[in-house]
């Protein structure tokens, strides 16, 4: 292996209103090297990132590209030197196409527009990621996206590839094939920096590793010789607990029943759910894994009732639902837990307390159509105080907590109203370590009550830590499901990725 | 009906729907980069007072149309500063400018009113002006019209090819990650926004120097909000403008029509018609709202600002 | 270059500061404009400020002109709450006049007690069927009110140039553009004597208090709110949105209908062409001005009457264009929203040394 360094970053600095993002972080990548950046969520890996491409101005701090000190003004800066990064959220814009994606991305360093085209197929081909340079973004698939904006940093002549969590979109199977492009990247003298915070996919691709927390560097190491648990310990600290023994359960009778649920796409950007048919059991958890974007969102909002569908298709404890408003299916017993914190499950701008009543209106909050006041205080109180809000008090504004909080705060919202039915969408997304545990250990008592809980994640490592059963979701048709502990990784896979015949039966039996 | 009535409903069609196609591209641009800005009404007003005084005092109407469009950015800068620097609502910033401009344009132009100067003059093309029926609407218009069609094919291939267009409907698209991969969205804004300033400026102008040649309060009687309204007939495609603007010049002189099938029905009812069909469009194209949807910016109307 | 810094949290501060530093930029930019035209600025400012209403008829009169702002902001209000852009109270206003007026004409020579009292509702209805077509078209047809609503008020205004010179046109008239007088059955009472100050007021009022109690403490005015703020919160609660737009679009419409009908059975006494000088648009800055706040709305309404009379008295004491008024309302507009940024962000005059290579 080279040995000389492609980059050393030095005693980076960068300040936000309230909080130290990075605090004198220090980061080194050799040639070819595939290094992993690790941290929890907010711990400061992405504004290091944003420094490295230009988009952030570093308070103070050195940065060394290939022995010579830079100064990165934009991004255009750092791809002139070589440097491309793939962002988590991806930098597409949705209604244009391939090539004017690239092209925009490039700008003068696209070259000819004409012959754009063609070097985009040979490149594209070339790495196992084939494209169509004139397909709207809007109509490919998450890992095309993905391929789009890895191509774009192809284009260049590229010495330093950034990508962020980038197969946190993926199936496990595409996420081999990722790994594939990026080692033989790396053979050819590129060097990868691979943030993430999945320890078994740094221990799989990383020769290296440099650990962030709370914005400082936490450690490095060889993820190789190291245990996912050793690395967590780096992640989180020393006394925040990291693992808690999920106990399966065995529901009782089916309370959500979805029988041959179809819908049809209201426009392009949408996924027409095809024949679904799954049950929730009470007193079990069910999650159903996939990839974002296939039909998720939308068998969502068909079991909320946000979106009515008309036929007998959802069916709680025996009874047709689908003409009921969300109001009227809340009063059978059904909560929701939203993937959207702000701005869906909490109003931003409203304090806690009326973002209590915003669902918990039918908890005797009301008097005559005029709200009671002092209800929604003590209902406000008591769920702060029961779910361990950390929050000065009820009247603090929803965009004022931190993400774990919040969640915390709307799970605790819904759990209060005791559910029969509890739907939650990606209940820890970004949140950190002690108040997943917390989420988690809800989830469980609420379990043991008998309530039936739906999990909707892409997260797997959740899913399979709480699940009983397990199935899976692509372009709008569900998997079987079968209990967790009978479902190899690779299957649940195959299933992300629409190959549903792959040995079901075999595999529950 | 006879030919010469025909002739000269073409003709007036295009002439009533000039100023609504020069505002309708200006705006068509500044909402393309993502920018909605509903002060059309008081920049064209403004164009319309400052133009016919620059007019008045020069004699020389071509320096009244420069003055106008001068106006209109200026206008459009304001806008600009609320709305793009300081981040305030765009509904509301440009209803601000609208009622400023109104208020404005009629303070400064109060001792003005009917007064008189100098219309544009036609620019007849020679002989092709005598060819029946199209002759006089196509080649016997002014300098204005002329330009308006330059102007529309410029903008049109501006989207086209090239990459002038691709930045401003990136902009539009998705500010931040425009501005993530290193493209100037402010200034791609602040350009698109000063563009629809000067093509409402010089659309009053037309109103104020060239139509009647007057100057009278609220003389654009609401062409600004119907130029929004021809963005969205055109699901923000620059080729349906131009029909859009020729269709509402068409309804703004029904009277007209009317009159050549010998029928008499109260003006005030009939000038209801342009707001009529404005609505009437706007019912028929927002029915289908996912296929409207399609093709309006996705960053339209809302607020941005660099977070870095 | 300015740059703005998101703040942690909105700033209660700058909520209610920034309206102050809106009319205080305003009178500032103002004191300017006056120097500008020749004027002594403090003097100017004096008589178009002040001198309204240095006596008791011109404190009546300040009410007289804010009765039909009032009653259109706090109607406008409930619909910005629910992030609905109704900008038409002018058209429904002059639709409340149109139609209080048709009633108004069949009771000229009667005495019936009922007259007043139907007229008004006559005058309510017809703001009501205008805005109920705006929610007509905007839940029904997914029609974008901002338009639809600027395009009623323009058809609106038309229909009242064709009432008073075909229909409602005085037969004995001389051919005026202008409807018969009223009759004082259906003249709005007046509350003290020697001025102008009509019943008009106490609508007002009752206004002010069903609004505010409405918007504060009922469920629904809880929900108008959170759809407002948060569309997908209201979708996920399972809040009915057509209910809700129905709802705020038809108060607001009734309300302006009824200061139309306020105003052709109050000050005017007859349909004439111009019974509102633009208080429908005015409405719209008082509403944002009072914070969207039946309270706040109040004392910005007030505001907007004085610059409305300043306007006059300028015109008659400096010979300056009644048009001034317009001016000063959208200065105000636009002071406001700039103001506003401070509620949400920091203002930070951009000094990083390796910004400056960037820009």
């Amino acid at each position: 292996m080279d040995n000389t360094k492609r980059l050393e970053m030095i005693g980076i600095t960068k300040t936000y209103p309230g909080t130290v993002a990075n605090d004198q972080v220090a980061l080194s990548i050799r040639h070819s090297e595939i290094h992993a950046l690790l941290g929890e969520n907010g711990a400061g890996k992405s504004t290091l990132m944003k420094i490295l491409y230009g988009v952030t101005k570093p308070d103070t701090g050195t940065i060394i590209w290939n022995g010579k000190e830079i100064r990165l003004a934009n991004p255009a800066d750092a791809r002139a030197l070589g440097i491309g990064m793939v962002f988590q959220h991806f930098s597409l814009f949705e209604t244009l196409t391939v090539r004017e994606n690239i092209e925009l991305a490039l700008g003068n360093q696209a070259g000819n527009s004409a012959t754009l085209a063609t070097r985009i197929r040979e490149t594209s081909e070339k790495y196992g990621m084939p494209l169509d340079p004139d397909r709207r973004i809007a109509s490919l698939s998450t890992g095309e996206k993905q391929r789009v904006e890895i191509v774009r940093c192809l284009l260049l002549d590229i010495q330093l590839l950034i990508l962020d969590e980038p197969t946190s979109v993926l199936t496990p199977q595409e996420v081999e094939r990722l790994f594939e492009t990026l080692r033989l990247l790396s053979k050819e003298g590129c060097s990868i920096l691979f943030i993430s915070h999945k320890l078994h996919e740094v221990t799989a691709l990383c020769e290296s590793a440099t650990i962030l927390r709370h914005g400082k560097v936490s450690g490095n190491c060889e993820p190789k010789q190291e245990t996912p648990a050793s690395i967590a310990r780096m992640m989180v600290g020393e006394d925040t607990p990291i693992t808690h023994n999920a106990k399966r359960a065995i529901g009782g009778a089916d309370f959500l029943q979805v029988r041959q649920l179809s819908t049809t796409a209201a426009d392009t950007f949408e996924i027409a759910l095809k024949n679904v048919n799954f049950s929730v059991k009470q007193g079990e958890i069910v999650g159903i894994a996939g990839v974002a974007g296939n039909g998720q969102e939308e068998l969502l909002k068909a079991l909320s009732g946000e979106q009515p569908y008309g036929s007998e298709s959802i069916w709680f404890a025996g009874t047709a639902v689908d003409a009921l408003s969300p109001m009227q299916r809340r009063r059978l017993g059904m909560a929701f837990v939203p993937e959207d914190r702000l701005g869906r499950g909490a109003v931003p701008e409203m304090s806690l307390a009326e973002n209590t009543l915003l669902t918990s209106f039918d908890s005797g909050l009301l008097k005559k159509g005029f709200i009671h006041f002092p209800s929604v205080t003590k209902l406000a109180k008591r769920i702060i105080q029961t779910y361990k809000v950390k929050t000065p008090n009820e009247l603090a504004a929803a965009s004022s907590l931190s993400g774990g909080n919040l969640q915390k705060f709307i799970i605790g919202r819904e759990v209060e109203q005791a559910p029969k039915l509890l739907i939650m969408a990606h209940p820890t997304w970004g949140v950190d370590i002690g108040a997943q545990v917390a989420i988690h250990n809800t989830i469980f008592a609420l379990r043991e009550q008998g309530c039936a809980v739906l999990v909707i994640s892409e997260d797997l490592d959740e899913l399979y830590n709480i699940c009983d059963r397990l199935g899976a979701i692509c372009d709008g048709q569900v998997s079987p499901f079968v209990a967790t502990d009978d479902l190899p990784l690779a299957q649940l896979g195959q299933w992300m990725a629409g190959d549903f015949a792959a040995d079901a039966q075999e595999v529950a039996a | 009906m006879d030919l010469d009535l025909l002739t000269n409903i073409l003709y007036l069609t295009i002439r009533t729907g000039t100023p609504l196609l020069l505002v309708a591209l200006g705006e068509l641009v500044c909402e393309k980069s993502g920018v909605l800005n509903l002060g059309q009404e008081g920049m064209m007003l403004m164009g319309a007072v400052v133009g016919f005084i620059a007019a008045f005092y020069s004699g020389n109407v071509y320096l009244g149309f420069a003055m106008a469009a001068c106006a209109g950015i200026a206008m459009s800068l304001v806008f600009g500063f609320v709305a793009v620097t300081l981040n305030a609502n765009q509904v509301a910033t440009g209803l601000a400018l609208t009622i400023f401009g109104t208020g404005l344009s009629a303070f400064i132009g109060a001792s003005f009113e009917g007064k008189t100067i100098t219309a544009l003059p036609t620019l007849a093309v020679g002989f092709v002006e005598t060819i029946p029926l199209i002759g006089r609407p196509l080649f016997a218009q002014d300098a204005m019209v002329y330009f308006s069609w330059i102007l529309f094919i410029a903008i049109y291939l501006f989207f086209k090819q090239g990459r002038g267009g691709l930045k401003v409907r990136a902009a539009g698209e998705n500010p931040t990650v425009g501005s993530n991969l290193g493209l100037p969205v402010l200034k791609i804004r602040y350009l698109s926004i000063m563009f629809g300033g000067a093509m409402a400026g010089l659309a009053g102008g037309y109103l104020s120097l060239a139509y009647t040649p007057l100057w009278t309060e609220n003389m654009t009687a609401g062409r600004g909000w119907i130029a929004l309204a021809l963005v969205v007939f055109a699901s923000w495609r620059v080729g349906r403008i131009m029909l859009g603007a020729y269709l509402f010049g068409f309804a703004s002189i029904m009277h007209l029509v009317l009159q050549g099938f010998g029928l008499s029905i109260s003006s005030n009812l009939l000038a209801t018609l342009p707001y009529v069909a404005t609505i009437v469009v706007l019912v028929f194209l927002s029915k289908n709202i996912e296929r409207l949807k399609q093709f309006e910016p996705m960053a339209l109307g809302k607020p941005w600002h660099k977070t870095h | 270059m300015i740059r703005l810094e998101p703040r942690p949290a909105i700033s209660g501060f700058w909520t209610y500061a920034s309206p102050v530093t809106a009319v205080l930029l305003t009178l500032i930019t103002g004191a300017f404009l006056f120097a500008a035209l020749g004027q002594a600025p403090l003097e100017a400012l004096h008589i178009y400020f002040i001198s309204p209403i240095a006596d008791w008829y011109g404190i009546t009169e300040l009410f007289v002109k804010a009765v039909p702002i009032l009653l259109c902001a706090y109607g406008l209000a409930l619909c910005y709450r629910a992030a609905v852009w109704n900008i038409g109270a002018e058209g429904q206003l002059l639709m409340g006049g149109i139609f209080a007026s048709v009633i108004a004409v069949q009771f000229v020579d009667s005495d019936a007690w009922l007259a007043m009292p139907i007229t008004m509702l006559a005058g309510v209805a017809g703001g009501m069927v205008w805005a109920g077509i705006v929610a007509f078209l905007k839940l029904k047809m997914n029609t974008n009110e901002t338009l639809s609503t600027i395009m009623m008020n323009y058809i609106a205004l038309n229909l009242l140039l064709y009432s008073v010179h075909g229909p409602l046109k005085d037969p004995h008239g001389f051919n005026f553009p202008e409807s018969a007088l009223f009759g004082d059955s259906t003249l709005l009472p007046i509350l003290f004597e020697g001025t102008r100050l009509h019943l008009g007021l106490a609508f007002s009022l009752l206004a002010l208090a069903a609004t505010w109690v409405f918007i504060s403490r009922s469920f629904i005015g809880f929900q108008i709110q959170v759809m407002g703020q948060d569309q997908a919160a209201a979708k996920m609660a399972g809040f009915n949105k057509t209910k809700l737009v129905l709802t705020v679009l038809l108060i607001c419409g009734g309300l302006a209908g009824l200061a139309g009908a306020g105003e052709v059975a109050g000050p005017i006494g007859q349909l004439v062409p111009h019974i509102s000088p633009g208080y429908g648009y005015s409405a719209i800055i008082v509403a944002f001005l009072g914070r969207l706040h039946p309270v706040g709305i109040t004392l910005a309404g007030l505001l907007m009457a004085l610059i409305y009379m300043g306007g006059e008295m300028s015109q008659i004491f400096l010979g300056l264009p009644n048009a001034i008024t317009g001016v000063f309302q959208g200065l105000i507009l636009f002071f406001l929203l700039s103001s506003d940024v401070l509620i949400r962000y920091r203002i930070r005059w951009a000094s990083n040394p390796m910004k400056a290579g960037a820009a």
